[in-house]
């Protein structure tokens, strides 16, 4: 019994790691329909910058966190500049085709700035485990799940309590009505990658002690944040929590009591069953075109 | 026994009863209009007897064969083609690949012989091609054959959508607001094929149609829909002067 | 310029228009079939894939380009093509039993994919793919008495007839080139058949094809089939081009690079699929190139422009230093798919067209022709 609560919570962290990348995808689909394949290597950058500002330059840890946070968003606005505008508005797939190539461009060249070794930030969690009877939870871990926790929430609440948020889902439902109601859409969607960035900048930040730096960590969560988000149904902020989770606590229960080799499939045989009998993820909307 | 018939027939989404017990007959070689306000379920019953939805209730019948249950892809196949209020067309295929879509009803060709086009498949081709010649002869399309869909104009699509649905030569053909989005003289040449389809192809046509000079013009009878019921059914000029339609439609 | 006359039905059925086609398409295949005795081993090593990529790619473009059916999963399907080759040559199956065997069980796998796919649309379907071509890598590096696991797999000499047709032979570069004419033969039929125009008009609307007497389910199991059974036959022609398949080879990677291959040609178009592997399959020639001259060229360069003999060996050493850096391939890849798909969205093959459409308006050929318009994008959730 207890071998299993330690893996439930074990798989909850996990899956809010997971949750946590899978926020940035759903951001940014739900303001501009868009997947954006590179979040994972967005996540990986804001790690790298973590790295820079608090081991290289030696910032006190939250110093250098918001410095990292801050200089991800600028990224996020940066590649949504350079690579997106100019296709704003064009099929789904050419966008995420080039998002697919800023992932890689991303790894490899973080491969080549900050080299291939695993680097490590030394955090104020780093250390120390919470003990609620013989359950034993490390700070780090706990850590993500308050961060997912809070972004979670604020970021509900923003799309659906403010102007602004209201604005972005308007542009992604339809771009040219937004721009005739006066919605700045391209300053929205410029705004929606940078908080995506952030976000991915600080699952980045909190993750260095966990899963270390290094430039393909993004590819290896991105592939597991990725089916959390189309779990909990693309465009749910919520759905992505909860797909984050089952994710996670499917892969530790795999992890645990089915033989090796389940751990990596599990979460993509849940994931084709639950599409199989949901075709919209758990929290999607189904809708129909009219004709 | 009528040529097509619908029984009380219904669609609820939820609490909202979009077509509610709506009963009608259409006989052979007539024109049917359906006029009513905007989301009195015109476009509605047209999608159940198209099939996107199935109804809650009723029944629907076409040549004394039930097809309620038949799946969307047989009711062409059955004979009955359809345009659609907000032009559905293949955007990115050549006019003359969107018409011969509308012959995939007659298409009987298996997958390996077409792999292999062998002579049959070719002469299949030719058949089709022809066929499709005639509709395009018959709504003046010659000018469009080889352009793009994406480049054209409204009102060409609109023409081009009617071929299509004449390309699988219907019986029953079911067109959505034909004149929708139409100048004048484009919903001139309407109302002559309309007829024309009626008298030279011998089609029945059951239409969704809100601009009152067309229904008049081609109409054989008119069925008055609003909140989903139906309010009068007769003539163009009995239906026009029904004191429910004229209450629906003024508001009074 | 060229002006077609129409006088007959076939004018518009024929795979070749006019004689223009016949000239060049005969003059290609006799520069094809003299390959072998004008270039390098090495180079014919290269084209070999270039037929291989390519076949996946008109595989893939049947799904994708024409049926609108996204798949990140099609490295899958040459993995179980070329395990399927390596496992029934150890019975010492024949050549064309296990190519035809292959074919078929990927087309039926492909088939049994297609099911669940019918609801899913977009993102759903993309992820959907990925996840089968996971499980299905998984399930190769698990089943260890057929597959042999993460070991891997030898996968001997093709013998047909008797005759050995080693991976580097003359005839082996024929053999591909032959099965990916007969490919492309295949798929224009099937493009200027009732199936072909089924798949285009359910890329371009379900709703309208449905109501056009169109099984969309049934066509798009089709599509699924075809596209997987075709990458099936190139998996045994890529299992005995590398003689030995392990399951790290089969990844997304891989899936990745498949789309490359007919987003860099040019979805549209049969012509994109060739174009694209030429493309992806001359970088690695082009990569060693860059390694191993460039940063000679760059220094001489640097030197002519008056640079002083020491900075020139530091630019050369600083050049060659990037050039061999590791994963500097990711980069480039990086980059040739973004540039791409901003500035070239209709591919080499696109690339191609508004090159002759150039010369066949000269002088009047305006830039505006091609000119991107303004897109405002509505919500495709709705579809």
């Amino acid at each position: 019994m207890l071998d299993f609560v330690q893996q439930l919570v074990s798989g909850i962290a996990l899956g809010c790691v997971y949750g946590l990348i899978a926020l940035g995808f759903v951001l940014i689909y739900k303001a501009t329909e868009v997947v954006n394949f590179a979040q994972g290597d967005l996540m990986m950058m804001g790690g790298f910058f973590g790295f820079t500002f608090i081991a290289m330059l030696g910032f006190n840890y939250w110093l250098g966190f918001a410095c990292a946070v801050l200089a991800m968003a600028l990224f996020g606005m940066l590649a949504e500049r350079v690579v997106v505008r100019p296709i704003l508005g064009y099929p789904q797939f050419s966008i995420i085709m080039v998002t697919i190539g800023l992932g890689y461009f991303l790894r490899s060249m973080a491969g080549i700035i900050w080299g291939t070794d695993d680097l490590k930030i030394d955090t104020p969690f780093s250390t120390g485990v919470l003990r609620l009877g013989s359950l034993v939870l490390a700070y780090d871990k706990l850590s993500v799940i308050a961060a997912t926790v809070i972004l979670c929430t604020l970021l509900y609440l923003f799309f659906n309590r403010t102007t602004l948020g209201t604005a972005m889902r308007a542009s992604s439902e339809n771009m040219l009505a937004a721009y005739y109601m006066g919605i700045p859409v391209k300053r929205v969607v410029s705004i929606v990658w940078a908080i995506s960035a952030a976000v991915a900048g600080t699952a980045g930040v909190l993750l260095a002690p966990i899963t270390f730096v290094h430039s393909n960590v993004g590819l290896v969560l991105g592939l597991k944040a990725f089916p959390a988000a189309v779990l909990g149904g693309f465009g749910s902020i919520p759905g992505a929590l909860v797909g984050g989770v089952l994710i996670g606590v499917i892969e530790s229960m795999a992890g645990f009591y089915l033989p090796q080799g389940w751990k990596d499939v599990a979460p993509y045989v849940v994931l084709l069953a639950v599409l199989l009998l949901k075709p919209e993820g758990l929290f999607g909307l189904h809708v129909r075109k009219k004709v | 026994m009528s040529y097509f018939r619908a029984e009380n027939l219904s669609l609820h989404f939820g609490g909202l009863k979009a077509v509610d017990s709506v009963s009608f007959a259409v006989e052979k070689g007539e024109i049917l209009s359906i006029i009513g306000p905007n989301g009195a379920g015109k476009s509605s019953i047209f999608n159940l007897i198209s099939r996107i939805y199935p109804p809650t209730h009723g029944k629907i019948f076409f040549e004394d064969q039930d097809i309620t249950q038949e799946p969307a892809y047989d009711i062409a196949k059955l004979g009955i083609a359809r345009t659609f209020q907000n032009i559905e067309l293949f955007e990115n295929a050549t006019v003359l690949s969107n018409l011969l879509v509308g012959r995939h009803r007659h298409s009987t060709t298996s997958l390996w012989q077409e792999l292999l086009f062998l002579p049959g498949v070719r002469s299949a081709e030719k058949v089709h091609r022809r066929r499709v010649e005639q509709v395009i002869e018959f709504l003046d399309l010659e000018p469009y054959r080889d352009k793009l869909i994406s480049g054209l104009p409204y009102g060409v699509r609109k023409v081009i959508e009617l071929a299509r649905a004449l390309c699988s030569e219907p019986k029953l053909i079911l067109l959505d607001e034909p004149s929708s989005g139409l100048n004048v003289e484009e919903t001139d040449d309407m109302s002559f094929w309309i007829r024309d389809m009626k008298s030279e192809l011998g089609i029945t046509v059951l239409m969704v149609e809100h601009d009152m000079s067309l229904v008049n013009r081609v109409s054989d009878r008119v069925i008055a829909l609003n909140y989903g019921k139906v309010l009068a059914m007769g003539s163009p000029t009995e239906v026009q002067s029904h004191p429910d339609v004229v209450a629906a439609y003024l508001g009074a | 310029m060229r002006f077609i006359f129409k006088t007959d039905y076939e004018d518009d059925i024929r795979l070749l228009p006019h004689s223009g086609y016949i000239w060049t398409y005969g003059t290609l295949l006799v520069l094809l079939a003299l390959a072998p005795f004008m270039f390098s081993s090495y180079i014919m090593s290269q084209i070999v894939f270039v037929c291989i990529y390519a076949t996946v790619g008109v595989g893939l473009l049947i799904l994708s380009g024409f049926t609108g059916q996204a798949s990140l999963g099609h490295a899958a399907f040459l993995a179980i093509g070329a395990y399927t080759a390596g496992y029934l040559q150890q019975y010492d199956v024949p050549f064309p039993v296990y190519f035809l065997g292959a074919g078929l069980l990927t087309g039926a796998v492909g088939a049994l994919v297609g099911f669940p796919a019918l609801r899913l649309q977009g993102i759903y379907l993309v992820i959907a793919t990925i996840s089968f071509a996971f499980i299905v890598e998984e399930i190769l590096a698990r089943w260890e008495s057929v597959t042999h696991g993460n070991e891997g797999m030898r996968v001997k000499t093709l013998s047909l007839f008797g005759a050995a047709i080693p991976r580097d032979s003359a005839s082996f570069y024929y053999l591909c080139l032959g099965f990916l004419i007969l490919i492309i033969v295949g798929t224009l039929n099937l493009m200027r058949s009732p199936t072909g125009r089924a798949f285009i008009a359910i890329r371009d609307s379900e709703t309208a094809a449905r109501s056009m007497g169109v099984n969309v389910a049934l066509y798009k199991v089709k599509a699924f089939a075809i596209s997987a059974a075709i990458t099936g036959f190139a998996g045994v022609l890529f299992a005995h081009k590398m003689t030995f398949i392990s399951p790290e080879m089969f990844t997304l990677q891989l899936s990745i690079e498949f789309i490359i291959v007919i987003l860099i040609g040019g979805t549209f178009s049969l012509h994109g699929a060739v174009l694209g592997a030429i493309f992806l399959v001359m970088i690695d020639p082009f990569l060693t190139y860059l390694k191993d001259d460039m940063p000679g060229i760059i220094a001489g360069v640097a030197a002519t422009f008056g640079a002083s003999k020491a900075t020139a060996s530091n630019i050369q050493s600083n050049v060659a230093a990037f050039a061999s850096a590791n994963g500097l391939k990711g980069a480039i890849y990086g980059v040739i798919i973004m540039v791409f798909v901003l500035f070239e969205p209709l591919g080499l093959y696109g690339r191609w067209l508004k090159i002759k459409l150039f010369f066949q308006l000269f002088p009047l050929y305006k830039r505006a022709t091609f000119k991107r318009q303004k897109i405002y994008v509505k919500s495709e959730r709705n579809r």
